[in-house]
């Protein structure tokens, strides 16, 4: 009788929807010192996640501390690592914002709805971003300026405490110097040494709009700053339906079984996290949930 | 081509859909004013008597403390006003205002406005619902400003729970 022994090549991983896939920190780049802030470029050690639309967002793992969900705020029309921007509050966040280059982490993903750009053609676009909220939304900015003939006017408002707090600086510098992307920075306190704007991140939107009845807008940022910003693009004539936002919840398996994230009828993890105003309006309402 | 005070004032989105007897009005108390970069628009505690409608660049409203540094409360840009304490007793400015860019503004004469508002409530009343109107939105965005939503938001918008 021949004994057959265990391959010991084989990848570690089954097609378990709740194993991780191992991926490598190729490297590491601090965008925040305070409050602590690092993307993460990261490659496949096992086989590759399924290439991620803008929006969708993976489960994080730094093994041996815990798993967070954590969206992929790199460019989706360019192949190479996927990029993750932490920003570290909490034990696994924290763990992962000290990741060096070689370590490994886990992902799961890509999980959720995603942003639908395609949908925008054809539109004006204003997107507006508040904090870490840019994260999600760079993929939105960099899908649009790699179609950048298929929109109308092309607005980035962008919101932060103060200008030290400002996140992805260089890429805001250049967007900044296009002629075809209409930039706008606004910080909620700053010394006189600040040369932008100062106020809430809505006080930008009358100066974005244009054609309302043919805009789509993208929001993504602290609820109560979406809230506001969705009410203010409103005012201003868009349709509910129009505006998009993207919403957190307490994730924990990301395919919808465990009911973590569930956001009144909706699991957020499946549902969402993008979902239109038109959608949510009334849940982000609603204390209870 | 150079506007007209009249067309200045038309286009501006403060006075938006104002009667066009009125922005003739308001033009006559009107004139057209540009501040370089760093130039101070008004200050502190001064006699308070103009009204700036923002045309292009940006002014900074400021409040400055010995030893402290100068805080800036709020930018004011293009169609938006800056200055409203020409409209109720004391007259007098509660804080500094800088042009941070080269500022084109349209200035009202505060007191001029004022008298027209008295003499025809009809025009005071349409003046009055702007000034209201545009007071609710700074005290809205200023709670807003307030709650500190960057400061006390989570990692990551997927993410309540760490």
């Amino acid at each position: 009788m021949t004994s057959v022994a265990p391959s010991t090549d084989r990848p570690p991983v089954s097609a378990g929807p709740m194993v991780p896939h191992r991926y490598r920190v190729v490297d590491t780049r601090v965008e925040l010192a305070e409050p602590r802030t690092i993307t993460l470029a990261l490659e496949p050690v096992d086989e590759p996640l399924a290439p991620f639309r803008a929006g969708q967002f993976n489960m994080v793992w730094s093994f041996g501390v815990g798993e967070v969900p954590i969206s992929v705020s790199g460019d989706p029309t360019v192949a190479g690592p996927l990029i993750h921007t932490v920003r570290g509050v909490g034990a696994v966040t924290s763990s992962l914002c000290d990741a060096r280059v070689g370590d490994v982490v886990g992902l799961r993903g890509p999980y959720g709805t995603d942003w639908d750009v395609s949908s925008a053609t054809g539109h004006d676009v204003v997107i507006i971003g508040g904090g870490i909220g840019l994260a999600p939304l760079r993929p939105v900015v960099d899908e649009v300026l790699a179609r950048r003939d298929d929109f109308g006017r092309v607005a980035l408002l962008v919101g932060a405490r103060s200008p030290a707090e400002l996140l992805f600086a260089e890429e805001l510098e250049r967007w900044r110097g296009r002629f075809d992307l209409d930039v706008w920075v606004t910080v909620d306190r700053a010394g006189s040494g600040w040369h932008g704007d100062v106020g809430v991140v809505t006080m930008l939107v009358p100066r974005v709009l244009g054609d309302p009845e043919r805009t789509i807008g993208f929001v993504c940022g602290p609820e109560v700053m979406m809230r506001f910003v969705a009410n203010g693009l409103l005012e201003r004539g868009l349709e509910p339906g129009n505006v998009r936002v993207s919403i957190e919840r307490n994730m924990k398996c990301a395919i919808a079984q465990c009911g973590h994230c569930q956001f009144g009828a909706a699991f957020v993890c499946r549902e969402g996290p993008v979902f239109t105003y038109e959608q949510v309006a009334p849940l982000l309402r609603t204390r209870e949930l | 081509m150079t506007k007209t005070l009249t067309q200045l004032l038309t286009e501006h989105e403060f006075l938006g859909d104002l009667d066009p007897a009125f922005l003739d009005l308001l033009a006559e108390h009107a004139r057209a004013v540009r501040v370089g970069a760093g130039g101070r628009i008004f200050t502190e505690g001064e006699p308070a008597d103009t009204c700036w409608l923002v045309v292009d660049g940006r002014a900074a409203l400021e409040l400055g403390t010995p030893g402290r540094g100068v805080a800036v409360l709020a930018t004011v840009g293009p169609g938006q006003l800056l200055g409203w304490s020409w409209l109720f007793p004391p007259f007098r400015w509660h804080f500094d205002a800088r042009a941070v860019t080269d500022v084109l503004a349209v200035v009202l004469d505060g007191p001029a406005v004022r008298d027209r508002c008295e003499a025809d409530p009809r025009f005071g009343y349409e003046l009055m619902k702007r000034f209201t109107e545009l007071s609710i939105h700074r005290l809205q965005a200023t709670r807003l400003q307030l709650l500190d939503v960057y400061g006390t938001e989570i990692h990551d918008l997927r993410s309540a729970v760490d």
